[in-house]
């Protein structure tokens, strides 16, 4: 396995740790249960497999893997319309490669590119406009998909598309927000998270004054935070420290990209193309009021659900699955019914086996399995 | 697609569409930069500018030391690889569909 070994910052890390175990030993706190410290960010889970961060803090210190994986979380039916819309015959649709391979109720972007359709795997959403463009004959469609990271990214491409009077050219807009889904997180009766790590990306974006509302009214600190090991680490060392003086406060351990006012300039072009959604359907956490974004009206044509009056499929999660649970760390993914057996990377039965980012693939991939096994023979035992 | 990577703006290519070139890891390749052009960084200023890239859009400024430092990161894991076959994936379709395919 290509980590830790590779990881030439171990010595910086190691001093990072003893920081950590340090505040652990001094703390008060409930010594019979571990802290749980959410990663919001799908970028975060990747990184703390890759780098084996999980294996290098002590044990009192439980990572809790979120929601912030939009590949996962992306549901059943919305993949189903997405594969509706790439079978009509004068549509090219566009996606990022992460999206091809997650399963519809009848079968996934890669398996319709397979049986004909013609779906492009794009770097950017100025990649299918500029299709859009060279394809003046054909109705080009570019499947949104993200949080406030990528989604100025789709709003200045309809503001391109705009501009440049292109007809042929529409966003089926998938994009979601994460500040309701950790409210929803929060309100969860089965709640016991300690404090979190914020999405360093989402917040370059919207700055961190969405996220007062975590420490003002739930009491919980949150440190936004970098991508790289020591990112984490240190801002785990952060978190902890606000625990240990009983403070709750939204701290920035990544001021180096994320501005604490967010990125004004990103968040314009959202508000002018985009608007809430009044619910949006979660793969494994379900419906959540205020989670998505539609295209507003002034923008309507460049709107791929409305050019093409999507069936709108609302598709049940499997029932064995138990990736709601996972999501808000009530359990880990290998204490999952179908962890390893039914549901595997390359036949993925819930959100979080879907993509690297998603925590159980992570933990398949980087050894969890084993890790999960001995874990449990030796409750057994 | 959420993890953004560090590429020096080489020239701008289109001042009204705010659309300049990125050198990555020695991988060029155009990109937006409305987000990060404003009074204090008019476009002409951005040439030699470092940017953070997501999904063919500049989000934020990055000093060249910390650039240095993600890329390495990012190459000794083998991420780098990954996103820079990712950034030339436009290239092969233009490619595709002048043969005709």
């Amino acid at each position: 396995m290509r980590y830790v070994d590779e990881f030439r910052d171990r010595a910086k890390a190691d001093v990072l740790i003893k920081a950590i175990e340090q505040l652990l030993a001094r703390m008060k706190r409930d010594e019979t249960r571990p802290l749980q410290i959410m990663e919001v960010c799908g970028g975060h889970t990747h990184s703390i497999f890759r780098y084996g961060v999980e294996g290098m803090l002590p044990k009192s210190i439980e990572l809790v893997h979120g929601p912030g994986c939009p590949v996962c979380v992306l549901p059943m039916g919305r993949v189903d319309d997405g594969v509706a819309i790439a079978e009509r015959p004068e549509v090219i649709f566009a996606t990022f490669g992460d999206a091809m391979r997650v399963p519809g109720s009848r079968k996934s972007l890669l398996q319709a590119k397979a049986d004909g359709c013609d779906v492009r795997m794009v770097y950017s959403p100025m990649d299918a406009l500029a299709l859009a463009r060279r394809n003046p004959e054909r109705e080009v469609v570019f499947f949104g998909i993200g949080f406030e990271t990528t989604m100025p990214s789709t709003a200045l491409t309809v503001l391109q598309a705009e501009r440049e009077g292109i007809e042929n050219f529409s966003i089926f807009c998938n994009h979601i927000t994460i500040v309701p889904t950790i409210k929803a997180i929060l309100d969860s009766p089965d709640l016991r998270l300690d404090g979190f790590l914020g999405p360093g990306h989402v917040s370059m974006v919207i700055g961190d004054a969405p996220y007062e509302f975590i420490a003002r009214y739930y009491k919980r600190p949150m440190v936004i935070a970098g991508f790289e090991p020591l990112d984490i680490l240190q801002s785990i060392w952060m978190l902890l420290k606000q625990i240990d003086e009983g403070r709750c406060e939204i701290e920035n351990q990544y001021t180096r990209v994320a501005a604490r006012e967010g990125n004004s300039i990103a968040l314009q072009a959202v508000a002018r193309v985009y608007e809430l959604r009044e619910f949006f359907e979660w793969r494994g956490l379900g419906s959540i009021d205020h989670s998505g974004v539609k295209i507003r009206d002034a923008y309507g044509r460049f709107d791929a659900e409305r050019k093409f009056a999507v069936p709108n499929a609302r598709i049940a999660d499997p029932k064995s699955c138990q990736c709601g649970e996972v999501l808000k760390g009530v359990i880990k993914p290998w204490q999952c019914k179908v962890f390893g057996r039914a549901c595997t990377p390359e036949t993925p039965l819930g959100a979080l086996m879907v993509s690297s980012e998603g925590a159980c693939a992570a933990y398949y991939q980087y050894g969890g399995v084993k890790r999960g096994r001995d874990e449990a023979e030796a409750s057994v035992a | 697609m959420c993890l953004g990577i560090p590429g020096c703006i080489v020239s701008i290519d289109n001042a009204d569409d705010l659309v300049a070139t990125v050198d990555v890891s020695g991988v060029r390749r155009q990109i937006n930069i409305s987000c990060v052009v404003d009074e204090a960084h008019p476009v002409e200023s951005c040439v030699g500018d470092w940017v953070l890239v997501h999904v063919g859009f500049a989000m934020s400024r990055i000093n060249e030391v910390e650039a240095a430092e993600t890329l390495r990161l990012l190459r000794e894991l083998g991420d780098l690889q990954a996103e820079l076959e990712n950034m030339q994936r436009p290239t092969d379709v233009v490619a595709a569909e002048e043969q005709g395919l």
